[in-house]
């Protein structure tokens, strides 16, 4: 009776009515108050009735359409509802995989699924390592159950089945059905489930066990632990049995109603999931998949728990030395950036440098060609002002010349003439 | 991604249904908490201070109706008054109904005794505070345990002499300072040697006094949630303090066996409204307002513990300002080169926030 609590404490008789009988109830009222919440994941190929199961459980029209399948990858579509059920208000969160198994190579799968129930831990364990925080009023989006599809094949798990729950059996409460169970006879599907728990069983996938310690259901748990996995069949349609309107599927050949136990195991899924182990599920999901996710994300990111008697100081003492560590490694990092920079400063200089002499020289060799054209011009102009000079000399010696002549005479005219013929100089007078 | 919508037909249970089968079953999880909590059982964490002698054991025997005080423990009931505040406490199982509950019953020897009683009021503090840490130290831990074992002080009696004047300045100190940390219930005690009209005076006396030093005590009127805890904790705090006697003897009044006190002038039954009011307390304390108590403990003063603690271990071990990690882009002024792979910065970012949330 006594369960691990009140070491050292000792058992006193009451000698009347004190009234702390009352505490489950106020604990009762305070969550009702409050609110609950629960998330589902539905895990399985397109096609295989999941959104329908989750109408048929709860018994709402949750969306108003088919999910869109067009996404490359696989996806996760998740909505939250308020259900009311007398002073009971449930936020009830229901997670879709959309694409899963549809893609050629399904090797990733998983990954998307696996990551986004990471995510949930992540925000959690934010949430609860912050300074100021609100965990009483937080939104609890953590997956409680994961239902995991599985097609109606009569023969054996697929592989991408196996894979996948053998990902996520260490993270979330798997509870395996079939789904379309009633694509599967009787007969068949006894081979079927027997065939798949062995498979289960042998590749070491841990599936949620409901949990028989509590005496009052450990009966009725450990019967539906041997009826795993549930045959299920979904149908938000009535048909009136009887005079009864029941849900059910209509056939040519026959109804299969869902509520009926001998048609398949739907009812058995809402007493386990809802009626029997919702909190159970709640606090398993945060004392084991929880725990274990903080513990490996703290240990990775360097906090251990060291002896007990630095035990107190352990986690500051991580911190700081992790601290420590990392403003080390920062500033590692900034002085080989201020390395590179002052290098890449350095080459970029000396390319400039070496432009700007390239330019120095261009230009010395430019003013130089100038300075050697400008001389060549100068002499030149220096040769035909020489010329000039010559001519306009010849010129002046020539008129006074032409001057003499004329006064001597004009015998020498013709002379003068021819003279004057042969003179080119002269003919220009 | 996720938006909350209202399901098309949403009051459930409420329509006449037209098949037999609209019921769910979602208000079963009431009955698994129900299950689970007795399964686990309970813990409760109170202390008693005042002066020695006024029947703060007695009232603890009263309220849990068994032997729970430390006085019942010990062997040797050596009435002598310790040199300074002892903080000695003492756990029950108790049993009823098939709840279970681990009853810790600290005690404070010492309190108010000595001739000068300056800060006496601190080893109390400590030993509060000490629980808070030995709570955190377990939460940060990364293997943690499934229970943490909750030794945190989820409710401080506080005895007041009857006196009929007013508060004395101990009185007002220490519920000063307690007040803050510590859901406190202050009850006079040893009522029956007020009259009903002296008691009344007393207690408006005493209410002006805690309005006028700010002292909240329980029920503290920032935490009512709606308007209808409002509406009962104005009617607890029109009553507070109680006006307690405790007995643990039973008399025969009236062909019942009752719990009183016996006295030349008639005998004063302790569960009887109109003689006392310790009915209320045991009311308050444990029939309805108990889960209130451990939660206001639990997700207000522990978590104010927790924001002080964190934030002085933060100015301890920061040697850098917060915004070290901005240092780095400025430091390279080149519009190229974030060198920081995503491995380091994915650690530091989860570092940065660590640091800021640790």
């Amino acid at each position: 009776m006594v369960e691990g609590m009140g070491e050292g404490a000792r058992a006193v008789p009451l000698s009347g009515h004190v009234g702390f009988d009352s505490m489950p109830d106020q604990l009762v009222n305070k969550s009702v108050n409050h609110g609950f919440c629960f998330n589902i994941l539905c895990v399985g190929e397109t096609g295989l009735g999941k959104s329908t199961l989750m109408d048929t459980l709860f018994n709402t029209k949750f969306e108003g359409e088919p999910t869109q399948h067009n996404q490359p990858g696989v996806t996760l579509k998740s909505n939250t509802y308020e259900l009311q059920e007398s002073n009971v208000r449930l936020k009830l969160t229901v997670v879709n995989t959309v694409g899963f198994g549809d893609q050629i190579n399904k090797e990733d799968s998983y990954k998307s699924i696996v990551e986004f129930i990471d995510a949930q831990f992540e925000a959690y364990l934010q949430e609860e390592l912050k300074i100021k925080r609100t965990l009483h009023s937080y939104h609890d989006t953590r997956i409680h159950a994961c239902l995991y599809f599985i097609a109606p094949t009569g023969h054996s798990l697929k592989s991408l089945d196996l894979v996948t729950m053998k990902k996520l059996d260490s993270k979330v409460n798997i509870i395996p059905i079939i789904a379309k169970s009633d694509a599967i006879s009787k007969s068949e599907l006894a081979k079927f489930k027997i065939k798949i728990t062995s498979e289960l069983v042998s590749n070491g996938v841990q599936i949620y066990q409901f949990p028989t310690d509590d005496e009052s259901v450990a009966e009725i748990n450990s019967t539906m632990n041997s009826h795993l996995p549930f045959a299920v069949v979904g149908s938000t349609e009535e048909v009136k049995i009887g005079n009864k309107m029941v849900k059910a599927r209509q056939y040519p050949w026959g109804t299969v109603q869902v509520e009926n136990e001998t048609h398949c195991d739907f009812v058995k899924l809402r007493e386990m999931l809802i009626r029997v182990n919702m909190e159970d599920l709640r606090e398993q999901t945060h004392t084991r998949h929880y725990e274990l996710y903080r513990r490996c994300k703290l240990e990775e990111m360097g906090f251990k728990d060291t002896d007990p008697d630095s035990k107190p100081f352990s986690l500051q003492e991580t911190y700081e030395a992790k601290r420590n560590e990392f403003m080390g490694e920062l500033q590692k990092k900034e002085e080989e950036m201020r390395q590179m920079f002052v290098q890449r400063v350095k080459e970029k200089e000396a390319e400039l440098k070496e432009a700007e002499k390239e330019l120095h020289e261009k230009f010395d060799r430019l003013k130089k060609l100038h300075q050697d054209e400008k001389k060549k011009l100068e002499e030149k102009k220096k040769t035909l002002d020489d010329e000039v000079n010559t001519f306009k000399q010849k010129k002046t010696a020539a008129e006074l010349l032409q001057n003499q002549a004329q006064q001597a005479g004009g015998s020498t005219t013709l002379k003068r003439d021819k003279e004057r013929k042969n003179n080119p100089w002269l003919c220009t007078e | 991604m996720s938006e909350a919508t209202k399901p098309q037909p949403q009051a459930k249970g409420e329509k006449t249904p037209i098949s037999d089968t609209s019921y769910v079953g979602i208000d079963a999880i009431l009955e698994q908490m129900r299950r689970k909590a007795m399964k686990q059982g309970f813990e409760f964490n109170v202390m008693v201070v005042g002066q020695s002698g006024l029947g703060k054991s007695t009232l603890m025997n009263t309220l849990f109706k068994s032997k729970v005080s430390r006085k019942s423990v010990q062997p040797n009931v050596e009435e002598r008054i310790p040199k300074t505040v002892e903080i000695k406490s003492v756990s029950h199982d108790v049993e009823e109904k098939g709840v279970r509950m681990k009853l810790t019953v600290i005690d404070t020897p010492g309190f108010g005794d000595q001739i000068n009683n300056e800060n006496c009021w601190q080893p109390i503090m400590k030993f509060i505070n000490d629980q808070y840490e030995s709570y955190l130290q377990e939460e940060i831990n990364i293997n943690r345990k499934k229970r943490i074992p909750d030794s945190r002080v989820h409710c401080c009696i506080y005895f007041i002499p009857p006196t009929g004047h007013c508060l004395r300045p101990l009185d007002v100190e220490f519920m000063r300072h307690l007040s803050k940390v510590v859901n406190i219930v202050p009850v006079i005690a040893k009522a029956d040697t007020l009259t009903l009209e002296e008691r009344d005076s007393f207690k408006k006396t005493i209410r002006e006094e805690l309005r006028a030093n700010g002292i909240d005590v329980y029920p503290q009127k920032e935490f009512d949630e709606d308007a209808e805890d409002r509406m009962i904790n104005d009617k607890i705090r029109e009553m507070t303090p109680f006006a307690v006697v405790g007995s643990d003897q039973e008399y025969q009044v009236n062909g019942k066996r009752i719990l009183g006190r016996k006295t030349k002038w008639g005998t004063i039954e302790v569960e009887n409204i109109a003689h006392c009011e310790f009915a209320y307390l045991r009311d308050l304390l444990i029939r309805t307002h108990m889960q209130n108590i451990k939660d206001i403990t639990c997700s207000i003063h522990y978590e104010t513990y927790r924001v002080r603690r964190l934030n002085e271990s933060n100015i301890l071990f920061t040697s850098n300002p917060p915004d070290h990690p901005t240092v780095q882009p400025k430091a390279n002024g080149q519009p190229e080169e974030q060198p920081a792979t995503p491995q380091p910065n994915g650690v530091a970012a989860q570092h940065e926030a660590l640091s800021h949330e640790m």
